[in-house]
Parts: C-alpha cells; sequence; structure tokens
C-alpha cells in the first residue's frame, strides 16, 4: 500500500479515498458537502474553545486533530518527522488568518470548494474560479522571487507542540469538560455545529486521512500550482480523482442536488464567493499549501505550518467577532472589508518578501 | 564540464526547490548538478521533477539530516 502512495499515483489514490471518506462523513452525519472542511472545521474547533461565540458553529472536530495525529504517526514510522521552523513565522501567521477569513466569505476551504461542486452547489464554482486566480496571483510573486526565507531545524521536541494540541483538543471533546457558567467547551444545540458524524468515526476518518495525505503529498492548492507553473499533473490528479469519487459517492447516495440555490452551508452573493477564495488561494499559495497541507506539515513536525493554523485559529474568531464571516443568509457586514485588508496584506507580503540577491 | 554545480534548497517551502532546480537546470545540456535539501516531500519533487527532464538522480542522506540529489546527464 505504501509503494502505491508514494508512486506517481499516490495522490490519485490518495485523493480518490479521501473524496469517499468524506462523503461517508456527510452521510453520517456531518453538514451537507462538509464531509471535510478545513477551514469550517478550525472555525467551529475555536467556537468551542470560546473564541468566539457565534452559537451555531461551536464543536470541537475531531478530524483536525486527527489530521495532525495521523500525520504525526506516519511520519515517525515511515522516518519523515523532521522538526523545523524559523522561515517568517508572524508573516505565516498573518497568512493562516487571512485565509481563514477568505474561506468564511466564500463559505469553505478548498477541499471544501471541490466538495461543493461535488455535490452539485454551483455556487462553488465561483469559489474554485477564485481560488485559481488567487493561486496564479501567487505564482507571479513566486516568478518574481517572493519567498518567506529558509526554515531550520529545530530541537525533536519543538515539533511535539502541534500533536500536543491535537492529544489536547480530543480529550476536550471526549471528557467535555465546563470551566464555568457561560464558559467553554462550548458544543452547538442547532446549526451546523450540532450536525456531526459519530465523533470516534470522524477521529478515525481523521486519522486516516492525516495518513493518506502525508504519504501521497495531497495538497489541494499545489495541485492548481504545479499544474499551473509547471504543466506537472502528480498532485492534480489528486484533486480530480477525490472530486470524481465524490460526485458518485454522493450520486450514489442521493446526495447530489444541482443548483444554486438552497445549498447546505452556502450563500450565492457569487463576486464574494469569488473574491474570498481569490484571497484564500493567494494566502496558501505564498505559505506554501492548502490548509490540509499545513496540517499534515504540522504533524510533520513543522513549526511553521503550526503556526499557519494558530493564525487559522485566530483568524476563524476575527470572521466572526468582528461579523466578517458569511453565513446561508448572504455576507457578513464586514466580510467585504477583511477580504479587502487581506488582500492588501497578501499583495504586500509578495511583493516585500523575497530572498537576499533576488 | 567538469564544473559541480550546487544549489542549496534546505529549508526552503513548496515549490521554491523545484524552481531552484529548474532554474539550475536550465540550458544545461549535460553536467553535474547537486541540490540539497531537508525534507522528503522535496527530495521527492526535486528528483520527479529532474527524471521527467531526463537527468540521472541519485539520493544521499547528508549526517547533518535533509538529502543530497547528485543530478548528472
Amino acid at each position: 500500500m505504501d509503494k502505491s502512495l508514494t508512486s506517481k499515483n499516490g495522490p490519485l489514490i490518495a485523493g480518490g479515498l479521501i473524496g469517499l471518506i468524506a462523503v461517508a462523513l456527510a452521510h453520517f452525519g456531518n453538514p451537507g458537502n462538509m464531509g471535510f472542511c478545513v477551514a469550517c472545521f478550525t472555525r467551529d474547533i475555536a467556537g468551542a474553545l470560546g473564541f468566539h461565540r457565534a452559537g451555531v458553529v461551536q464543536y470541537i472536530r475531531p478530524e483536525i486533530p486527527g489530521f495532525i495525529l495521523g500525520s504525526f504517526l506516519s511520519a515517525l514510522f515511515f522516518r519523515e518527522y523532521s522538526p523545523r521552523g524559523g522561515s517568517s513565522p508572524a508573516v505565516r501567521f498573518g497568512l493562516g488568518m487571512f485565509a481563514m477569513l477568505g474561506a468564511l466569505v466564500f463559505l469553505g476551504c478548498p477541499w471544501r470548494a471541490y466538495l461543493r461542486v461535488s455535490g452539485g452547489d454551483w455556487n462553488a464554482l465561483y469559489g474554485v474560479a477564485g481560488l485559481i486566480v488567487g493561486i496564479f496571483i501567487g505564482i507571479v510573486f513566486l516568478w518574481k522571487g517572493f519567498s518567506l526565507g529558509a526554515s531550520e531545524k529545530n530541537p525533536k521536541a519543538a515539533g511535539l507542540i502541534m500533536p500536543l494540541i491535537a492529544v489536547s483538543l480530543l480529550a476536550l471533546l471526549f471528557l467535555a469538560p465546563k470551566f464555568g457558567e457561560n464558559a467553554p467547551v462550548f458544543f452547538s444545540e442547532k446549526g451546523p455545529g450540532s450536525q456531526h458524524a459519530p465523533a470516534l468515526m470522524a477521529l478515525a476518518a481523521g486519522l486516516i486521512v492525516g495518513w493518506l495525505a502525508q504519504r501521497s503529498r495531497f495538497c489541494t492548492v499545489g495541485a492548481i500550482r504545479d499544474f499551473l507553473m509547471m504543466g506537472d499533473g502528480y498532485l492534480l490528479k489528486g484533486i480530480i480523482s477525490f472530486m470524481i469519487v465524490a460526485f458518485c459517492a454522493n450520486y450514489a447516495l442521493g446526495m447530489f442536488k444541482p443548483g444554486f440555490e438552497g445549498q447546505p452551508v452556502a450563500h450565492s452573493n457569487q463576486t464574494w464567493n469569488f473574491l474570498g477564495m481569490v484571497l484564500s488561494g493567494l494566502a496558501f499559495t505564498l505559505a506554501g499549501g492548502c490548509p490540509g497541507r499545513q496540517l499534515i506539515m504540522a504533524g510533520e513536525g513543522d513549526s511553521d505550518a503550526g503556526i499557519f493554523v494558530l493564525g487559522m485559529i485566530a483568524g476563524a474568531a476575527v470572521a466572526h467577532n468582528f461579523s466578517a464571516a458569511s453565513s446561508g443568509a448572504g455576507i457578513g457586514a464586514y466580510g467585504m472589508h477583511v477580504t479587502i485588508a487581506g488582500l492588501v496584506f497578501c499583495v504586500f507580503v509578495g511583493i516585500f518578501c523575497r530572498e537576499k540577491g533576488e | 564540464m567538469s564544473d559541480i554545480i550546487t544549489v542549496n534548497a534546505s529549508g526552503l517551502s513548496c515549490p521554491q526547490p523545484v524552481m531552484l532546480t529548474k532554474k539550475a537546470l536550465s540550458g544545461l545540456e549535460h553536467g553535474h548538478v547537486e541540490i540539497l535539501v531537508d525534507t522528503a516531500t522535496s527530495r521527492n519533487n526535486v528528483s520527479r521533477f529532474a527524471n521527467n527532464k531526463g537527468w540521472n538522480v541519485e539520493v544521499n542522506e547528508r549526517d547533518e539530516g535533509g538529502y543530497k540529489l547528485i543530478l548528472t546527464k
């Protein structure tokens, strides 16, 4: 199996399996077209911890710690655990924050954008188009010499921080302690946060996907980046099989519902569906990979990816505390403002962060 | 012909190791190029790119961690 996952068809195999698992999770209780959504799930975790108080999106999604721990165990087993960090961490925190804000204007990370299309949500086509444009802008910066600088080898223990955070999150999920009246841990009683597959099933799914993605390097942003930049379709095969398998599974389970209106956890403001994902695509490209990939790298010991993930948690708090997140009713009051601010931030980073001598 | 080109791509995020490799190989009909990378992902990406361009790739683990990829054609 490992030989297949690390072969030239590795992303193809991993993508298909991840697509199947995603639809299964939605079938067993996750919100519609949300078998996996790294942005939404991280946002739900931020809510469960009380970093924001949007009552309908608070739940410790075990898929996220599952990704980190699945990757961590896989990296340990295959001797690829390699603690490293120090490549412009504060910039990466900002990129994580704005990637999250863009995703919450659109209502989904790239994983969910593809899953929404596979479920017939045509609003997501605008999001995918925005994602491609955002990635292309990031490529232009890369061509012009953009770099956040090299990371360095870290002490072995430094790479354990994100796996320890993942274990702590699972403890908070399964023990469900209450830290006072009107204090976390919060679990939504209605809305998307209340819809979830059984926790152990979701954790198992997360662990399996963490392993699959660690071995195959599955990346929903790198796929488009490598294809546009160098005509390399290696990772692209991963998202194509991801979408095809998800579509087939959705169709077989009666979950394929084509159209623009009435789609689950989605809105039809196409301008901001597009621009939200331009922001996300650009931020992910500047940071070197999609949010799932950042979790996987964090599990491998990459502290810079870990900082990006912590930035995403902060972005979720900003999105809901400052009325910037969208909902099924439309975009938030300040959704446009944060998207524009994020684009300005990313363009600034893209222009001014470069290696010496470039 | 006997010149060895060395590129240090250690610690760089995707896709920079492959971009530096592409830059080093561009215009070279044959030669000996050494690429330093720190992760298995970069090792695989650079190897795949070089193989696709017709270069032989020899992978050596470095004592201090990471890999030295020796590209020859």
